[in-house]
């Protein structure tokens, strides 16, 4: 180990003002600090610090993601042997099948945004930020599986530059980074991201598992047979292979789906681990599922088609709505960020996508959505309650002057 | 008698090294430096110059724009030198001290028989104005009759000295420093103590506040906050327990005396103790033979807080009332340490498993250094500060007003309630490691510029 310290020094030099790799700063830099913790100590203010910094966070993000990330990994290769009528092939070769499929997209949405970010970071003479290890693995986990990689490249570019960098970097961005990713996917080529046939992949990865469809297939997501069905017909969500499936089916989420969103259960694994490190607001993720189970209740109340008529409880486990609510409503730059703020900002955003996915027939998924537009409104969430506070002291002011 | 009053959010941060309540050791040194970049917001003006003799109690500097407010000499000596950097400004005057310091007498009155105007002209002459601080803005008090005093009779923050330990044997100068105060101000007295604290017995003079709770709880912003917070307009005047007693003996026995007894602490320092020193002593002098040698040290003028870095040749600060001495981790190298357990490291963050062992065992202390332990960034984390600020107050918000100098939303948010010290917390919690307490005392300096 010492040697590698010795070496890092050794080559330091170059990497500095003047030195002939320069303009490699900010990746010699980010390397650094990424292996050694930095030993700049403090210059003014307080002498010793938390030993909390944002890599730590982003950290234990990105290890919340994981119980998400492998489930969905197995569910793609699941639903494809599925798909492909060979529901008996072992565990490892599914999971393998999966693994293969979904880590191009990591890499390439990785690349592509650490990229940026590195250059950047280079451009303007700041350290690299940490935010995009969190939302370059979110990106992957989004989108459908049969989403082109060139399409996630570009549309992780355009996100992270118009999204984040434009605005000042991490911690200065108005909207969600994956999110923008998402949504512009969805609207530059909707062909790509809505139907029957993008959620399961039904061709082979890398020449493994090669085969045909077998018939009676259809590659439907619950959610878009909700929106599509008409009540007089409808006699429940089928899977791929038109078997009707239960709430419980929803919540261990072997079912067709964007790659990390389908399971809830894994998904509340990660929120455990955000919840008991702190990381992520309770408040936030709590008033998600509040606000769209209380909604759900009342269109229940008249349900007449069938978006309406699915039960408040299903309606919380289908689709993004979990993934949506622990991992993205929660990011704290975009959120609101007062405490009472954050209660009035998750209980929208569940209104909100249920809003969209049940009375508006032309999207059957609302959570991307609905959190877009709640980031618009944080700050002014947040305006109201930082009134409240002004106006109680100015209140206090006039009172003793009076 | 109050009620307790609780205070639920802070952050208790234990440290090794705290100095046992023993007899104080007196600890003179040879020289002593006064810097004038003590007294924040004074312009100096050096009324001595090289080779002048001093007595304990002379004045050696006076604020330029307020000529009646004068520093003088703690000790009696020679003046050796005024050293100067940039621009000619003056960083500090070097005294020679004398074996013994012969005082410039004054009249020792009892401040029952003296007049508020007569009281601060005798401040003033005897170079004690400076202990007495105000708020808004935290700076040295502008005579004239402020709305109440407050006095916190605790220091909550790491590894600080026990003035429930230093006031005993000085309950005299205590009770006539707190007498002197009261003729200062139309409203109250304010004691801010820990309940059951001995302080109680000084309630037939002022007015007892119970406070319990972690730190914050002991600074006297957060106090005033609890009792009657500052509005618009309102000037307060707050004293450490520490200045009280100088004040008192001022008027007790007719001399400057600036001695009073710190704690010189920290993990570095190899056994911990109380010493009786004046203001300007050399560090060296007080850490002499006493601190671990093999590693870079952080020499800090008060707490690891809010506490100033001085250099081993240099000298204790006026205010201080304790020397803290922590390693400065600068040959420390952590492979992937942001990724490690570090079971030695403190953080309130539960990414880490240290708030398991801290809820175990609640005595686990710490040696912290005084590296950063990340990069600065843009405030990421919400909710971090709110957790460390027992104000109703939202800080987040107030910093960015204050980073943007919205004066308006400074002033609506509270930042005439507050002084960089309520904020060290924030600070130190803060993951995107932002100088919280720099930005807020550059805007509370602006401020004041803007009004005055």
């Amino acid at each position: 180990m010492k040697t590698l310290r010795q070496y890092i020094d050794k080559i330091k030099p170059h990497f500095e003002e003047g030195g002939k790799l320069s303009m490699f700063h900010s990746v010699y830099d980010g390397l650094e600090t990424f292996l050694y913790v930095p030993n700049s100590t403090s210059k003014s203010g307080v002498h010793i610090h938390d030993s909390v910094d944002t890599k730590r966070v982003m950290s234990v993000v990105v290890m919340a993601l994981m119980p998400a990330l492998f489930f969905g990994m197995y569910n793609v290769g699941y639903q494809h042997y599925i798909a492909i009528g060979e529901s008996n092939t072992d565990f490892w070769t599914i999971f393998l099948f999966g693994l293969l499929a979904v880590l191009p997209k990591i890499v390439v949405s990785y690349g592509v945004g650490l990229g940026i970010e590195f250059i950047v970071a280079q451009y303007n003479k700041h350290e690299i930020q940490e935010g995009f290890l969190v939302s370059g693995m979110l990106i992957p986990m989004i989108v459908p599986v049969d989403t082109p990689l060139w399409m996630i490249g570009v549309a992780t570019a355009f996100a992270v530059i118009f999204a984040k960098e434009i605005f000042g970097g991490t911690g200065m961005n108005i909207f969600n980074v994956a999110l923008i990713t998402r949504a512009f996917l969805f609207f530059a080529y909707p062909g790509k991201m809505t139907g029957d046939s993008i959620f399961v992949r039904t061709d082979d990865t890398f020449g493994i598992g090669a085969g045909h469809i077998v018939n009676g297939y259809s590659g439907a997501t619950p959610l878009g047979q909700i929106a599509t069905a008409s009540p007089e017909t409808f006699t429940g969500i089928k899977d791929t292979m038109g078997h009707t499936i239960s709430t419980w089916d929803y919540f261990i989420g072997l079912i067709p789906g964007s790659i990390g969103e389908t399971s809830t259960l894994a998904i509340l694994m990660g929120a455990a681990i955000l919840i008991i490190t702190g990381v992520a607001s309770w408040k936030i993720m709590t008033s998600v599922f509040a606000g769209g189970f209380a909604i759900g209740l009342i269109f229940n109340a008249f349900g007449t088609s069938v978006a309406l008529a699915t039960p408040a409880l299903d309606h919380l486990l289908l689709g993004g709505f979990a993934f949506g609510a622990v991992f993205m409503a929660t990011d704290p730059v975009t959120g609101a960020r007062t405490e009472t703020g954050k209660y009035i900002y998750g209980f929208l955003i569940g209104v909100v996508s249920m809003l969209v996915r049940v009375v508006n027939p032309g999207y059957p998924e609302g959570m991307m959505l609905a959190i877009l537009l709640l980031n618009v409104f944080a700050p002014l969430i947040d305006f109201y309650v930082v009134e409240s506070n002004v106006k109680k002291r100015v209140k206090r002011w006039n009172s003793k002057n009076a | 008698m109050a009620n307790v009053i609780s205070i639920k959010k802070g952050l208790d941060i234990k440290l090794k090294g705290e100095a046992p309540a023993q007899t104080p050791k007196k600890v003179r040194s040879k020289k002593y430096l006064i810097c004038p970049d003590d007294f924040h917001g004074m312009i100096p003006k050096v009324l001595v110059k090289e080779g002048d003799k001093v007595l304990a109690g002379s004045p050696i500097m006076a604020n330029k724009n307020w000529q009646d407010m004068q520093i003088v000499s703690p000790v009696s000596g020679e003046i050796v030198a005024v050293n100067r950097g940039e621009r000619r400004k003056v960083l500090s005057i070097e005294i020679l001290a004398d074996a013994a310091d012969k005082y410039l007498s004054f009249e020792a009155k009892s401040p029952k028989d003296l007049s508020a105007e007569q009281i601060t002209e005798l401040l003033l002459k005897a170079g004690m104005w400076p202990l007495i601080k105000q708020r808004p803005y935290d700076v040295i008090a502008k005579p004239g009759t402020p709305r109440d005093i407050f006095i916190s009779t605790f220091d909550s923050s790491p590894l600080a000295p026990n003035y429930e330990f230093i006031v005993a044997g000085q309950e005299g100068d205590f009770r006539t420093g707190l007498e002197v105060l009261q003729k200062l101000t139309s409203g109250s007295l304010n004691l801010g103590i820990r309940p059951n604290s001995k302080f109680k017995e000084f309630a037939d003079i002022a007015t007892i506040q119970q406070f319990q709770g972690p730190h914050p709880a002991g600074n006297v912003g957060i106090q005033i906050h609890h009792t009657s917070p500052i509005n618009k307009g309102d000037v307060v005047w707050t004293l450490s327990p520490a200045d009280v007693i100088i004040i008192g003996r001022l008027f007790n026995s007719g001399k400057s005396d600036f001695t009073r007894t710190i704690a010189v602490c920290g993990s570095e320092v190899k056994v911990p103790y109380y010493a009786n020193v004046l203001p300007g002593v050399s560090v060296e002098e007080l850490t002499k033979s006493e601190v671990n040698s093999n590693i870079s040290l952080r020499y800090i003028s008060g707490n690891v807080l809010t506490g100033v870095k001085v250099n081993e040749n240099e000298s204790l600060t006026f205010y201080a009332n304790q020397l803290t001495v922590i390693p400065e981790g600068v040959e420390t190298h952590e492979l992937f340490g942001w990724a490690m357990p570090r079971p030695k490291q403190f953080s309130m963050s539960r990414t880490y498993f240290d708030w398991i062992a801290r809820l175990l065992s609640k005595n686990k202390s710490y040696s912290l250094d005084a590296r950063i332990l990340g990069g600065e960034r843009n405030i990421i984390m919400s909710g971090e500060y709110d957790s460390v600020l027992p104000m109703d107050i939202l800080p987040e918000f107030l910093i960015k007003a204050t980073i943007a100098f919205d004066v308006d939303k400074m002033e609506n948010l509270g930042i005439y309630e507050i002084a960089p010290e309520d904020l060290a917390l924030c600070e130190f919690v803060d993951t995107s490691k932002v100088q919280i307490q720099k930005i807020i005392r550059e805007g509370l300096d602006k401020l004041k510029n803007e009004f005055e």
